[in-house]
């Protein structure tokens, strides 16, 4: 009964700071708008017994929107809680799109007959999930390891202000390199 | 608390999101669209994984969620950075020659 309500307080604070991201006038408010919807997603996968990957949703998504809202500033040039902004094209194909999209999935979800539950949760799901990760679905991680180094360099080679074409020319051949200034070893 | 009610929420969030992807001109704010659809699934996942199949396995399905959801934050921003730079724009309307 306490869990019930305690979704559905969640249900609707997610849902709600999830509409406000895109209504309150301000960035900064959208981040922290983001933020607390991502925290009541957290708490509802603690409900649904995941207690590991209900915590590092909490702590992941707290952080990101904290680096979210550094981009912001940078971006924007300005105090975004100050500057109110409307920046939105095609709304109503957009909202046409969402709504449809919400029918479609939520009677998805109230019309199939869905089976019954297969077994009952490990008593420590956060060791069973370790022993997992580190036994048969150790593919599955060592797979999403490259791919996170691959992201690492992806996102610093778009970053970076200047790159080794900006440094040695468009062949590669230039020497010494054109650097504002000098540096490393015989400078 | 039933697994209609947990896909019904995670139905609302994702299409939230899908609002969100498809009418904001800001980068950034694209990205916290696909944030919430992802929040989204991450919830249906969760949801399937209590009331259909409790194994340990579902779990590791959430986890691989989770890093989709890293990797998009991390790519979206070294994008948006890269546009920025070159063009001094963070609005989508500003880039639409990028999809030709």
């Amino acid at each position: 009964m306490l869990i019930g309500i305690a979704f559905w307080v969640l249900a609707v604070v997610a849902v709600a700071a999830g509409v406000a991201v895109f209504v309150v006038d301000s960035m900064a408010r959208a981040t922290y708008a983001l933020a607390l919807s991502f925290i009541a997603v957290g708490v509802q996968i603690l409900l649904l017994g995941q207690s590991y990957l209900g915590v590092i949703t909490i702590l992941m998504m707290v952080m990101e929107m904290a680096v979210m809202a550094v981009y912001m500033v940078m971006f924007m040039g300005m105090n975004p809680a100050l500057m109110p902004m409307d920046m939105t094209h095609g709304k109503k194909t957009a909202i046409g799109a969402s709504a449809g999209v919400f029918v479609l999935l939520a009677a998805g979800a109230l019309l199939i007959p869905w089976p019954e539950r297969r077994g009952v949760p490990p008593e420590d799901v956060t060791a069973a999930l370790g022993l997992e990760i580190m036994g048969e679905k150790m593919l599955v991680m060592a797979v999403i390891g490259p791919v996170m180094v691959a992201t690492i360099v992806a996102g610093v080679v778009l970053a970076a202000h200047r790159s080794r074409y900006d440094r040695f020319g468009d062949d590669l051949r230039r020497r010494p390199a054109d650097d504002p200034q000098a540096g490393g070893v015989g400078r | 608390m039933t697994l209609q009610t947990v896909l019904v929420v995670a139905a609302a969030l994702f299409a939230v999101g899908l609002y969100g992807a498809l009418s904001q001109q800001v980068v950034v704010m694209v990205m916290m669209g696909l944030e919430l659809m992802i929040n989204g699934v991450l919830l249906a996942a969760a949801g399937f994984w209590w009331f259909l199949a409790p194994d340990p396995s579902g779990q590791v399905l959430l986890l691989v969620v989770l890093a989709a959801m890293t990797v998009e934050m991390a790519m979206g921003f070294a994008v948006a950075t890269l546009v920025h730079r070159r063009r001094r724009t963070d609005m989508t309307d500003m880039a639409e020659d990028l999809a030709r």
